[in-house]
């Protein structure tokens, strides 16, 4: 593994270190340009440049030693992501208990079932060097539709307190009290990947595209596979967003069918 | 009007009265070090009328919330015509138990959608006919079909009256129906609220800070205090002694 990591250090490589310090220089320049307009940015430059460069060396020396393992450790790689993940996306849900498992499961669900659903059929290869990659992508944007549903979800409850309890004092059900702001938290989670699907080769054209144009592959192919690589993101957020939208509300209400938010403030 | 808070700590409340429509026994509420409500006990006759007077902050709104169990009581219990109220399921309780809150809180959509709420979640449908007497008697006929967005706060709150109306509660909690409007629409509110409750001989408790408006609705008064209950009576006698 040592000596193919030593043969990894090709020349290839060292042209990529050359044009990594010419963006590093290239940024530097506008840090100069930006300290002309009095716009002070060079410590917080500096110190992001460092750290990106370094991060990203690790991780690539990383997924090198770690890309000749098996499904079992392409497996435990997806899950660390999506501990991580979880853990990033409760943060938005600081005062519902259990909001890290409940995001856990919830990522778990999106990204579990789309992820199996592609090996299955044949759409992802369960090859480390193509799931690892693919499956990151597909976790970090259930990451991003759970907490943009978290979110969505605790702010409009917040904000129709209201109407939520007079639902409650009337004698309805917890879960209709709350049914609109169950739908546009999974709408809201949605929207981001509906606009990116609408936008797939007009705005931009996806990186996974990009790589297998560069590595030869058809650029029919690839942008079919990149669609469904879109699609599936479509997919696993969807299933992410309503499933913890839907787990965060059974735990806003207490068994008395009380509402649970802001219980700390006298009335 | 029963005020003799001796007789439920002596644990006499054990056989129900049936003249009690509701009482609290030892009733405590607590959040994160702060008590908002203190060891009150206190029972209402069938068809009286209790107001809670009291400073702002003095629980009079946490104690109205736990007399429909909105909030969980931290010690003792609610009582509904002898009947602990941890028996009956919370939703059928909200039922028997009406609120009125301070603001309208009505649903987005229209007012004879917001009427037929309350009943629509026991799977119960009130007829045209039905929403437009219950619209009548709080003085908003021919509203049905208007949409909330276009009422003044006055209509709104009628609204809101005749939508806990519309499930029939055999008490009626009203936590400052009128504190959130204009004095004529405050006046006209109060009389509805006065002239329904007779009307249907119903349990009231209602929150005001307005002792006159109490001395108008209540038969008495419960005055609060930092959770509290520092004197109880006829609203008359109350009144006397302010």
């Amino acid at each position: 593994m040592l000596t193919e990591l030593i043969h990894s250090l090709s020349r290839e490589v060292i042209v990529e270190v050359a044009q990594a310090g010419g963006a590093i220089v290239l940024c530097l320049a506008v840090v100069i340009l930006c300290r002309l307009f009095a716009v002070h940015v060079e410590r917080e430059t500096v110190i992001s440049l460092v750290r990106g460069l370094v991060q990203m060396v690790l991780a690539g020396v990383i997924l090198a030693m770690l890309l000749h393992g098996n499904l079992l450790v392409g497996a435990l790689i997806l899950l660390a992501m999506t501990v991580a993940a979880a853990t990033t996306a409760s943060r938005r849900a600081k005062e519902v208990k259990d909001a890290l498992l409940l995001s856990f499961y919830a990522i778990v669900a999106g990204a579990g079932i789309v992820l199996a659903g592609m090996i299955a059929t044949g759409t992802l290869s369960s090859d480390i060097a193509v799931l690892v990659p693919v499956g990151s992508m597909i976790i970090a944007n259930a990451m991003n539709a759970c907490a943009q549903s978290i979110e969505r979800f605790r702010a409009d409850v917040a904000a129709h307190v209201g109407q939520v309890e007079a639902g409650l004092a009337l004698g309805a059900d917890p879960a209709a009290t709350v049914a609109p702001y169950v739908q546009s938290a999974v709408y809201a989670s949605l929207l981001p990947r509906l606009d990116m699907l609408k936008s797939l080769g007009l705005v931009w054209i996806p990186g996974v595209m990009a790589g297998m144009m560069v590595s030869g592959a058809s650029p029919t192919y690839a942008a079919i596979y990149q669609f469904t690589i879109v699609a599936m993101i479509l997919a696993a957020s969807g299933i992410t967003g309503l499933v913890v939208t839907l787990l965060i509300r059974t735990r806003i209400f207490s068994p008395a069918a009380q509402l649970m938010l802001h219980q700390g403030e006298p009335r | 009007m029963l005020i003799d808070s001796d007789i439920i700590k002596s644990g006499s409340a054990t056989h129900s009265d049936p003249a009690i429509a509701i009482e609290t026994k030892n009733l405590s509420r607590a959040v994160v070090g702060k008590v908002l409500v203190n060891d009150i006990s206190v029972q209402v006759q069938h068809g009286a009328v209790l107001a809670l007077v009291g400073p702002s902050g003095a629980g009079k709104s946490s104690f109205l919330r736990l007399l429909n169990r909105l909030d969980e009581p931290t010690g003792g219990t609610v009582l509904l015509n002898g009947r602990n109220y941890r028996d009956i399921a919370p939703r059928a309780l909200r039922r028997r138990v009406g609120m009125v809150m301070q603001m309208a809180y009505l649903f987005p959509g229209t007012v004879g959608a917001n009427i037929a709420f309350g009943p629509r979640q026991h799977h119960e449908t009130l007829s045209r006919e039905q929403i437009a007497a219950l619209l009548e008697r709080v003085g908003l006929p021919g509203y049905q079909d208007n949409d909330i967005s276009h009422l003044s706060g006055g209509e709104a709150q009628r609204v809101s009256l005749a939508r806990t109306l519309a499930n029939d509660p055999e008490v009626l909690l009203l936590d400052e129906p009128t504190s959130a409007l204009d004095e004529v629409s405050a006046r006209g509110i109060e009389e509805l609220v006065l002239s329904i409750i007779r009307e249907r001989q119903m349990t009231c408790v209602i929150v005001t800070h307005d002792i006159l408006q109490a001395a108008r609705i209540a038969d008495c008064t419960m005055h609060l205090e930092a959770g509290r209950l520092v004197a109880i009576g006829p609203t008359k006698e109350m009144l006397d002694a302010h």
